[in-house]
């Protein structure tokens, strides 16, 4: 090959590479920056404040915001500041773990469903269906109470009633694959089933996943906070912001630093999550409008 | 189309009818179903005389086929609270909890569809960028917590309004705003995206090319082919905005599905807790007949797939 028509292929190919590396939009950006500063929060929580998430104070109960406690302490002398540090800890933690396993669970199922159809398929949709029949938060709610409090219980409750969407989603994609060309090729050259899956199906579907997945996050996050804020889910004195809401919803009379931070906090993070989804959605996969 | 729908209500059914399975099998998540339904302090006599008394030592078929021919008579068994038949209890906070979703639905499409198209017909203007951010911070907003602020802002601190119950229409303000929120958001997305896309069209430069008056070209051109998913969305979104009810509910003591819903896993009351899971599903599931119908009425392609 001649260097002019090597530096042609070069040019030919460059484009590609240039477009597949992600253009950030502001608000793109904006949503990365609270997220890392979220994440920096909850990994460096320790470091970042002296006191401990439990730490109670009784002489110091209820107190405003001041230079000593940023965001004031709560009915208990407890540091608020230092509680929604730990909290960002439960909620990243959970978001993270419940996405990853309902996230894995879903691709399988979906894989399988729309790979095998047939009677497998029918049996595993109705699954879904039912279970989408029930809106998320109130099974999820149910599932919770059933399963009993606590951390471990949430996220199990969330990977259970979470898997659906994924099984959905990657079964719709794999029926829309199965039928192009390069996977009847594939078949043709007497592939094995396994190897179709893993290397011509699996490539496809990591997109809309990750995507999905980004939102997922804040919805699990999200659930997480309403759940225990309902009283179930996470307990005290374990700080999560959705129960730090409901313990400042009893002193909303006279401490509004208890509703208003924690709620902040779950917004600001819920928000930059969204953020950073609708711009991977977007660059992406620029056929899904917003 | 009437072979579709009469498909759809059959498939419906079938999901209906598995909703009650998921429903009998959800007391069986934890292990004993007994331990369910009775306080913690319960002597292990107590217990044993409950177990047989409600059947849960008999084989698990015999114990479904029971389940499910109470339930097509409509018996899920007494409250354990109240002593009395428990879907009767749950019917009677229906109202309540409809007619707050049905004013939030109000509100919520009343809000979002006129934000929705001027956004569209003055892109990147400052009305479209203030609607945009709003709308994202509608969908990133929990309804628990916007709820706790509302009660800050306009009971706790202007004392204007009733910080919960229901009563007169003073009581609707916040619980339906908590509420239409995030569907106000979604809608006023979806809108704005649609009319976008229908402004684009040759039909609307034709009407303007006429010399038809802006709004006229706007709201009958446009906004009317921009509808469809918007209508599609409506069912969909009533639904969501029944679970929503559970958590709006308990902040603004609103009597209700939802709210009676919580107290009764509070109080361990599971027999109420089945058949309000049970009941939301059905009408869950007629929304989302509902949504496919109404898509395929108005897009005769869909029928055929």
């Amino acid at each position: 090959m001649s260097d002019a028509t090597a530096t042609m292929a070069r040019a030919a190919i460059e484009p590609r590479r240039a477009r597949r590396r992600l253009p950030l939009n502001r608000s793109g950006a904006f949503g990365l920056i609270v997220v890392a500063l979220v994440a920096g929060a909850a990994a460096l929580a320790p470091a970042i404040t002296p006191y401990g998430p439990a730490d109670s104070d009784l002489i110091k109960t209820l107190q405003a915001p001041s230079r000593e406690h940023w965001m004031g302490t709560d009915q208990l002398g407890r540091d608020l500041f230092t509680r929604i540090l730990y909290g960002a800890r439960v909620s990243l933690a959970i978001g993270l773990v419940t996405v990853g396993v309902s996230g894995v669970i879903g691709l399988v199922v979906g894989l399988v469903s729309g790979y095998l159809g047939g009677p497998t398929d029918i049996v595993l949709m109705r699954l879904v269906d039912v279970q989408l029949s029930f809106p998320f938060i109130l099974l999820a709610l149910v599932v919770n109470a059933i399963l009993g409090i606590g951390l471990q219980n949430i996220i199990l409750t969330l990977i259970i009633t979470g898997w659906v969407v994924y099984a959905r989603l990657v079964r719709g994609e794999v029926l829309a694959l199965k039928t192009l060309d390069y996977v009847e090729a594939a078949r043709a050259l007497g592939a094995q089933q396994m190897r179709i899956v893993l290397r011509h199906l699996l490539p496809n579907l990591w997109t809309p996943v990750i995507i999905l997945s980004s939102l997922q996050v804040a919805q699990f996050i999200v659930a997480e906070a309403a759940i225990s804020f309902l009283g179930f889910g996470v307990q005290p004195p374990m700080a999560s912001w959705g129960n730090m809401l409901n313990e400042g919803k009893t002193y909303i009379y006279n401490a509004w630093w208890m509703t208003t931070f924690p709620g902040v906090a779950l917004v600001l993070t819920a928000l930059g999550v969204n953020l950073v989804g609708d711009w991977l959605r977007d660059t992406l996969d620029p056929r899904l409008g917003p | 189309m009437l072979q579709f729908v009469a498909r759809r209500m059959l498939e419906a059914l079938v999901v209906v009818f598995l909703a009650l399975t998921v429903v009998f099998a959800l007391q069986f998540l934890a292990g004993d179903p007994v331990k369910l339904f009775l306080p913690t302090d319960t002597t292990q006599k107590e217990i044993e005389e409950f177990r047989e008394r409600l059947g849960f030592n008999d084989p698990w078929l015999v114990q479904y086929v029971r389940f499910i021919r109470g339930a097509l008579r409509g018996d899920f068994g007494n409250s354990l609270r109240q002593q009395e038949p428990a879907l009767p209890l749950v019917l009677q906070r229906f109202p309540a909890t409809l007619s707050l979703s049905g004013v939030a639905m109000l509100l919520a499409l009343g809000v979002a569809i006129p934000v929705g198209v001027i956004s569209a017909a003055r892109r990147n203007s400052w009305f479209d960028h203030l609607g945009i951010g709003a709308t994202v911070l509608g969908q990133a907003i929990p309804g628990f917590w916007l709820g706790l602020m509302l009660i800050y802002v306009f009971s706790v601190w202007m004392r204007v309004l009733p910080t919960g119950g229901r009563g007169t229409w003073l009581h609707f303000i916040m619980p339906s705003v908590t509420l239409a929120a995030f569907v106000a958001a979604r809608f006023a997305r979806l809108t704005r995206s649609m009319m976008l896309d229908v402004l684009g069209q040759d039909y609307i430069r034709t009407a303007r090319a006429k010399g038809l008056a802006p709004p006229r070209v706007l709201y009958k051109h446009a906004l009317k082919n921009a509808s469809l998913p918007v209508v599609t969305l409506l069912a969909l979104q009533l639904g969501q905005l029944l679970g929503g009810a559970v958590i709006t509910e308990t902040i603004f003591a609103w009597p209700g599905v939802g709210r009676f819903l919580v107290q009764a896993l509070l109080n361990r009351d599971f027999p109420v807790v089945l058949v309000g899971v049970f009941l939301t599903a059905v009408l869950f599931s007629a929304l989302n007949l509902a949504a496919d119908v109404a898509y395929a009425w108005l897009n005769p392609r869909i029928r055929y797939e």
